[in-house]
C-alpha cells in the first residue's frame, strides 16, 4: 500500500484530525459567521449608541426579510448551476394576481391564494423554458423579467392598489405583525421558510438531487436522477416564495406598487453569493445565505449610523462582498 | 442456458451519424463478455442503450431474461439489476462519499425523507468490506474530489455491487489505473463470474480482456465485426485479427 500512500493528493494531509475535519466540513458556514462578527464589531466600535440599542435590530428584522425570503430558494437554483434574475418581477406578478382577484371578489384571502398561484406559475414558466426548450437560465430569466413586469404594467395600467383591507383580514398580523409587540412577524417567516428549505435541501431526496444536478449533470443523469424535473421544481419554488415575499412587502406598506421588487435584485443575489454558494453549482448552504442576507441588511444602516455619508454605502458594501468571497475562495482551495 | 440480455436489430442514429447499425448481441447467464473495438466503434452507445439512457431507433428490440423490454429507462434498468461502472466513473466530485454511493437511489424513510444515518453507516461498512479503504483520512463525509484514480474506481465498482446487480457493465474500467489498481479491477470481474452473475467488460486493451472473458465480441464502425469463444482462439490469433479489422474492417483475411 506504500505506493498508494504516495500517490494520494497532498491535500489529504490537511484532513487529519477532528478539528481540521470540522473546519473543512463547515468552512463555508464558519467563514460567513466570522464575517458577520467582524462587521458587527466594526459597527459597534463605529457607533456604539446605535448598535447597543434594540431598535436597530428590530429594524433589521423588519426589512431584511424582504430580500432574504427570496434568497433562500434562490440558493437552490444557484446550487443546481442555474440562475434566476426574474424574481423581482415575479414579486410584482404575484401581487398582480392579488390585485385582479381582490378587485373581482373583494376577498383578501382569495387574492392571497391567487398571488401565490401566479408566482408558482411564473416559476414553472422559467423552469419549462430552461429545461424543455433548453434556453440558458441567465437568458431565460432576463427575458421573463421583462415579460412579467410588462404583464403587470399592462394589467394594472401602472396603477397601484391600496391594501388597507388586508389589515382587517388577519393576514396582516400573521405576516407582518409584531410578535410580543416588538419582533416583526416576517422575521419568523424567514426563519420558518429557511428551515423548510434547509430540510428539503439536506434531508430530502429532492435536495440530494439539487446538489447532484449542480455538481455533475451528466453523472446525475447516468445514475438516474431526474435532472430536468429537479430544475423545474427549483424554479417553481423561487416563483412561489418570490410571490409570497411580494405580498409581505406590500402588506407591510399596505400598498401594492407595480414597480414592486425593483431594487431587491442585487441584495438578494449578493446574499446568496456572500453566503458561500458557488456560482459553479454543486455547493452552497441555506445557513450561509441566511446569515449573509442579514450582513447585507446591516451594512446600509450601519454605515449611516457610523456617521459616514450615504456616498460611502456602495463602496463599503462592495468591499465587504469582494473581500469575503475572495477569502472564501482561498480557504476553499486550502481546506478541500 | 438462457440469455440474461439480448439485443435484436438495434440501431442508433444521432442526426446523420449512425453510431450503431443493426446490432445483434447477447449475454448468457453467468457469462463474461469482452467487448473490444476502437474509439467510435459504438461501444459506449451500446452501453447507454442497455442502461436505458438512450432509446434504440425504431425496430430495435431488447430482451431481458427472455422478456421483451419496452421503454427502458435508467430507473427501470436499475430495478432489473443492470449496473454500470462508467468510464468517467459518473461521480459527483464535490459531494460526500455516501451521497455518491447512493446517487439517484437514496435510501429514504418514506415521503422522500432521506435516511442519512442509514446511508452513512452502509457506506462505512462498504468502505471496509468492499472498497478496501483503510486510511482513517477517508470517512463517509469525505468529498470524492480528493480521491485517487483507484479509489474513485473503487467507489464506482462498490456502488454497482451494493445494489445486487444481475448484469454488470464495465466501461473501460482499467483506464488511467496503476498496475496494482488494474489487477484489482480484473479481480473484481472474476468475482462477478464466481458470484454467478453476468458481465460486459469493455476495454481497449486485449491483454486485460482476454484473461477474464468467456467470449469476445469485436465491434467496428457501429456493427459486430465478429465474435470468438475464448477457447477457440489464442491471444496471438486474436491480436492479429484485431489489427486486420483496424486496417480493413474485416476480421478474416
Amino acid at each position: 500500500m506504500s505506493s498508494d500512500e504516495a500517490a494520494r493528493p497532498l491535500s489529504r494531509t490537511a484532513e487529519r484530525g477532528p478539528v481540521a475535519r470540522f473546519l473543512r466540513t463547515y468552512a463555508l458556514q464558519l467563514g460567513i459567521v466570522a464575517v458577520a462578527i467582524v462587521v458587527w464589531v466594526l459597527f459597534l466600535i463605529g457607533s456604539p449608541r446605535t448598535f447597543l440599542a434594540r431598535d436597530i435590530y428590530i429594524s433589521f428584522m423588519s426589512t431584511t426579510p424582504f430580500f432574504a425570503l427570496v434568497a433562500i430558494p434562490l440558493t437552490l437554483v444557484v446550487i443546481t448551476g442555474e440562475i434566476d434574475l426574474s424574481f423581482p418581477s415575479i414579486m410584482a406578478f404575484g401581487m398582480m394576481g392579488y390585485d385582479v382577484v381582490f378587485l373581482a371578489t373583494g376577498s383578501v384571502w382569495l387574492g392571497f391564494v391567487a398571488c401565490l398561484a401566479a408566482g408558482l406559475l411564473a416559476g414553472l414558466l422559467n423552469g419549462f423554458i430552461v429545461v424543455k426548450i433548453g434556453v440558458p437560465s441567465l437568458v431565460t430569466t432576463i427575458g421573463t423579467q421583462f415579460l412579467l413586469r410588462g404583464a403587470v404594467m399592462i394589467v394594472t395600467s401602472g396603477q397601484g392598489l391600496g391594501m388597507t383591507e388586508v389589515q382587517e383580514s388577519g393576514l396582516h398580523s400573521a405576516l407582518v405583525g409584531r410578535a410580543f409587540g416588538v419582533v416583526p412577524a416576517q422575521f419568523f417567516w424567514t426563519i420558518g421558510i429557511g428551515l423548510v428549505v434547509w430540510f428539503l435541501l439536506n434531508r430530502h431526496r429532492y435536495g440530494a438531487h439539487v446538489y447532484l444536478t449542480g455538481d455533475n449533470e451528466e453523472s446525475a443523469r447516468l445514475m438516474g436522477v431526474n435532472v430536468g424535473g429537479t430544475k423545474i421544481v427549483t424554479f417553481a419554488l423561487v416563483g412561489l416564495v418570490a410571490a409570497f415575499a411580494g405580498f409581505v412587502v406590500s402588506a407591510e406598506v399596505l400598498f401594492f406598487w407595480p414597480t414592486l421588487g425593483e431594487g431587491y435584485m442585487l441584495n438578494t443575489l449578493a446574499s446568496v453569493f456572500l453566503g458561500g454558494t458557488s456560482v459553479f453549482g454543486g455547493t452552497g448552504t441555506i445557513f450561509g445565505t441566511f446569515v449573509a442576507s442579514f450582513i447585507i441588511g446591516a451594512i446600509n444602516a450601519g454605515i449611516v449610523a457610523a456617521g459616514l455619508t450615504g456616498f460611502w454605502t456602495s463602496f463599503i458594501y462592495g468591499l465587504i462582498i469582494v473581500a469575503s468571497v475572495s477569502i472564501q475562495t482561498v480557504l476553499g482551495r486550502r481546506l478541500r | 442456458m438462457g440469455n440474461v440480455l439480448e439485443l435484436r436489430n438495434v440501431s442508433k442514429t444521432f442526426g446523420e451519424v449512425a453510431a450503431l447499425h443493426d446490432v445483434n448481441f447477447h449475454v448468457g447467464s453467468n457469462e463474461i463478455v469482452g467487448l473490444l473495438g476502437d474509439n467510435g466503434a459504438g461501444k459506449s452507445t451500446l452501453v447507454k442503450i442497455i442502461t436505458g439512457y438512450h432509446a434504440p431507433d425504431r425496430g430495435g428490440e431488447l430482451f431481458w431474461q427472455g422478456r421483451k423490454l419496452e421503454h427502458l429507462s435508467v430507473a427501470r434498468a436499475h430495478e432489473l439489476g443492470i449496473e454500470v461502472v462508467y468510464q468517467e466513473r459518473a461521480l459527483a466530485d464535490k459531494q460526500s462519499l455516501w451521497r455518491n454511493i447512493f446517487m439517484g437511489r437514496e435510501l429514504t424513510r418514506g415521503l422522500g425523507v432521506l435516511d442519512v444515518r442509514g446511508m452513512r453507516s452502509e457506506t462505512r461498512k462498504l468502505m471496509q468490506s468492499a472498497m478496501g479503504f483503510t486510511s482513517s483520512a477517508i470517512t463517509p463525509e469525505s468529498t470524492v474530489k480528493t480521491f485517487s484514480g483507484g479509489e474513485r474506481q473503487g467507489v464506482a465498482i462498490t456502488r454497482a455491487l451494493y445494489f445486487e446487480a444481475e448484469l454488470v457493465i464495465l466501461d473501460e474500467p482499467t483506464m488511467g489505473l496503476s498496475l496494482s489498481e488494474t489487477r484489482k479491477a480484473l479481480d473484481f470481474v472474476e468475482g462477478i463470474k464466481k458470484a454467478g452473475k453476468a458481465a460486459i467488460f469493455i476495454d481497449h486493451n486485449i491483454f486485460h480482456v482476454y484473461p477474464v472473458a468467456d467470449r469476445i465480441v469485436v465491434f467496428d464502425r457501429g456493427t459486430v465485426a465478429g465474435q470468438f469463444m475464448k477457447d477457440e482462439v489464442t491471444l496471438e490469433e486474436l491480436t492479429q485479427r484485431l489489427h486486420r479489422v483496424a486496417r480493413t474492417g474485416s476480421l478474416d483475411a
